[in-house]
């Protein structure tokens, strides 16, 4: 098979049925938000004390996806492996593609969605969501120049400091994502240093579980098989990535179990707080990391699409470590007076409920469609395919 | 010393004393002298020689009784009736508690509390969540995007988002669907050397408003004097809303 790009040219009616959902739900996301702009967020389920809702976790898994993705590529350029310079340009578009669908949906949110001028023309450099704003504007331009580096053949020189300076921004990225809700001292769930370099590690397993999915596809679609030295290679990689988050929330949790006045919150997480211990123990660490782990790491386990399984599975307990992480972290009541029983008409003391409504989901899965097109289209037009030299990665393996 | 100077020192002390107390006399219900005095014309900028700040006596706040919460919501317009009462607008609150050891009960009541070091306003990407120079807590309408940023961070949960489209609003008090709002201490009110809505609606009297950047203002002295608690003093905020009695 030589073909370089999507196969599509070949059958190009799966090709346009494809598109034509991805932009439904693109369009669809989009009109949820209009009806959110037009009715106020009393259409959602959020409130006053969940602040942030299902949109949020939508939002910030892209995001910090994005950021992960694009470690394939610093694999290849930064640290020289020839196996992840192949891939370098999908894990750019893919980079790309997921902070536009994250941003889509966070911008969208907005309780003045039609401001965006004046988020993008006042600061307030004391705000990490300030920050932030540059980060992931910067980030588009640091990233599309890789790509051009990358791809064209005359600038391949520069691939090297360029994966560099992309390295460093994202670290920086993640570590700005992070510290959104590690700055935040108002709330037992947040305030804590941990939490950046555990959403850079987050970020890796993700990202990596993300590109693993869109290798498998578009390897599929082109009747294509990875190469097994190379799928080991990176289903290993995707193992010590689940691993390392797996370390991080242990150690997040264990810090505050310490902690006499984090108890009641980590109770409520862990033990007593309805949906939220449910997704915890059986979404993210049962069927999001453990099920994972057995896939990758036990012989007995593998079959055709175990390590795609794994992937997929990885991605669901990333949701519900965000739901938990956001929406947990928001509905356990703030200790505004420790050592007193608090009661008000504003629901101090007690447990916030929230049920996402359909137009949040909607608007959540908005920005999957738009990442989704954007790799769909990047995919169809330009040369995203990974290729493997075959003879270099036997020759490698002798 | 001679008797001539102290009986000068003495006439005017005693004449100071008299003028100050001539300043807290009511010449009409709601309105003392020493407020007009303090009124700011219209385009002059607040002063950071005043920081304006409220101390709250909890000993004479009733369990049952919310007239400082009925006060701010018809003088700020706060009249909508969202259906989730979990998504309406709280600019003030009263909030019971009982102590889980001892088992004592008071209650008080609860708003924005005007810190010197706003969480909300570190965190607001655009510059919305503002402090004025005379210490108030604002929210900039025209430039709040509605990101709900300051509500993470505030540690009070004294800031609401708007759910609904407004109408019957009070048009000294502009608040907008999708924007972010918090008791703004009526700020139009003390600008016009009026008391906040709910100070003055408190049957017990329970509220004092004042300039704390004042030494000789009553609120500084009985700070000075009286043991006064700041609501989660661990985050070093120093929030202008100070409490006797918790």
């Amino acid at each position: 098979m030589t073909t370089t790009f999507l196969s599509y040219r070949a059958s190009t009616p799966r090709f346009w049925l494809i598109a034509a959902i991805g932009a439904l739900v693109s369009a669809v996301g989009f009109g949820a938000a209009l009806y959110m702009e037009h009715h106020g967020h009393v259409v959602t389920g959020m409130n006053n004390q969940v602040v942030w809702g299902i949109p949020h976790v939508f939002a910030i898994f892209l995001i910090i996806a994005a950021s992960g993705v694009l470690n394939v590529a610093s694999i290849g350029s930064v640290f020289g492996k020839a196996a992840y310079k192949k891939r370098a340009p999908l894990s750019g578009l893919l980079s790309i593609a997921m902070l536009a669908g994250g941003l889509f949906v966070l911008m969208l949110d907005l309780g003045r969605a039609d401001r965006v001028m004046i988020a993008a023309t006042y600061y307030n450099f004391t705000s990490v969501f300030a920050w932030n704003v540059f980060l992931y504007s910067g980030m588009f331009g640091i990233v599309a120049v890789y790509l051009w580096v990358l791809m064209e053949k005359r600038m391949y020189a520069f691939v090297k400091p360029v994966g560099i300076a992309a390295f460093v921004w994202r670290l920086i990225l993640t570590t700005g994502t992070g510290s959104i809700f590690g700055f935040l001292v108002a709330r037992q769930a947040y305030q804590s240093a941990v939490l950046a370099p555990m959403f850079i590690i987050m970020s890796f397993a993700w990202g990596l579980a993300v590109f693993m999915v869109v290798q498998r596809t578009m390897y599929d679609w082109n009747a294509m098989t990875l190469h097994p030295a190379v799928r080991r290679r990176m289903k290993h990689l995707l193992g010590v990535f689940v691993a390392a988050v797996f370390y991080f929330v242990l150690v997040y949790h264990l810090t505050n179990l310490y902690f006499a006045k984090e108890t009641g919150f980590e109770r409520f997480i862990l033990v007593d707080g309805g949906i939220f211990p449910l997704l915890f123990w059986g979404g993210w660490f049962l069927l999001g990391t453990v099920l994972p782990l057995a896939l990758i790491y036990l012989p007995a386990l593998a079959f055709r699409g175990s390590v795609l399984t794994a992937s997929l599975l990885v991605i669901f307990g990333a949701f519900c470590q965000l739901y938990v992480f956001i929406i947990g972290g928001e509905a356990y009541p703030m200790d505004i007076f420790p050592g007193m029983q608090a009661s008000s008409s504003f629901f101090d003391g007690q447990v916030a409920t929230y049920a996402p409504s359909l137009p949040e989901f909607l608007l959540g899965i908005g920005g999957l469609g738009v990442a989704f097109m954007i790799t769909l289209i990047g995919i169809r037009v330009l040369k995203f395919l990974p290729e493997d030299d075959l003879t270099q990665l036997e020759a490698a393996a002798d | 010393m001679s008797d001539n100077d102290n009986g000068r020192r003495g006439f005017l002390a005693t004449g100071a004393t008299m003028a100050a107390g001539l300043g807290f006399v009511a010449i009409a219900p709601g309105i003392r002298l020493i407020e007009i005095a303090q009124a700011r014309p219209a385009g002059e900028a607040a002063s950071s020689a005043v920081r304006w700040g409220m101390l709250i006596d909890t000993t004479k706040c009733a369990s049952g009784c919310d007239a400082c919460v009925s006060a701010c919501a018809s003088e700020n317009g706060i009249v909508e009736q969202v259906e989730d009462p979990a998504q309406r607008s709280h600019w003030i609150r009263k909030i019971d508690l009982k102590d889980k050891q001892s088992g004592r009960e008071h209650s008080l009541p609860m708003m924005c509390q005007h810190c010197a070091e706003p969480p909300c306003v570190d965190v607001c990407p655009t510059g919305a969540s503002m402090k004025r120079a005379d210490g108030i807590v604002l929210v900039d309408r025209h430039i709040c995007i509605g990101c709900r940023y300051c509500m993470m961070a505030c540690p009070y949960k004294a800031r609401s988002f708007v759910h609904e489209p407004l109408t019957e609003q009070n048009p000294e008090v502009p608040r907008g669907v999708g924007c972010v709002e918090a008791c703004t201490l009526c700020v139009h009110r003390v600008d016009r050397g009026q008391l906040p809505a709910c100070v003055e609606a408190c049957p017990e009297g329970a509220l004092l408003f004042g300039d704390l950047g004042d030494p000789n203002s009553e609120i500084s002295r009985r700070i000075a004097q009286e043991a006064t608690t700041q609501v989660r003093a661990d985050l070093q905020l120093n929030p202008g809303v100070r409490y006797q009695g918790i």
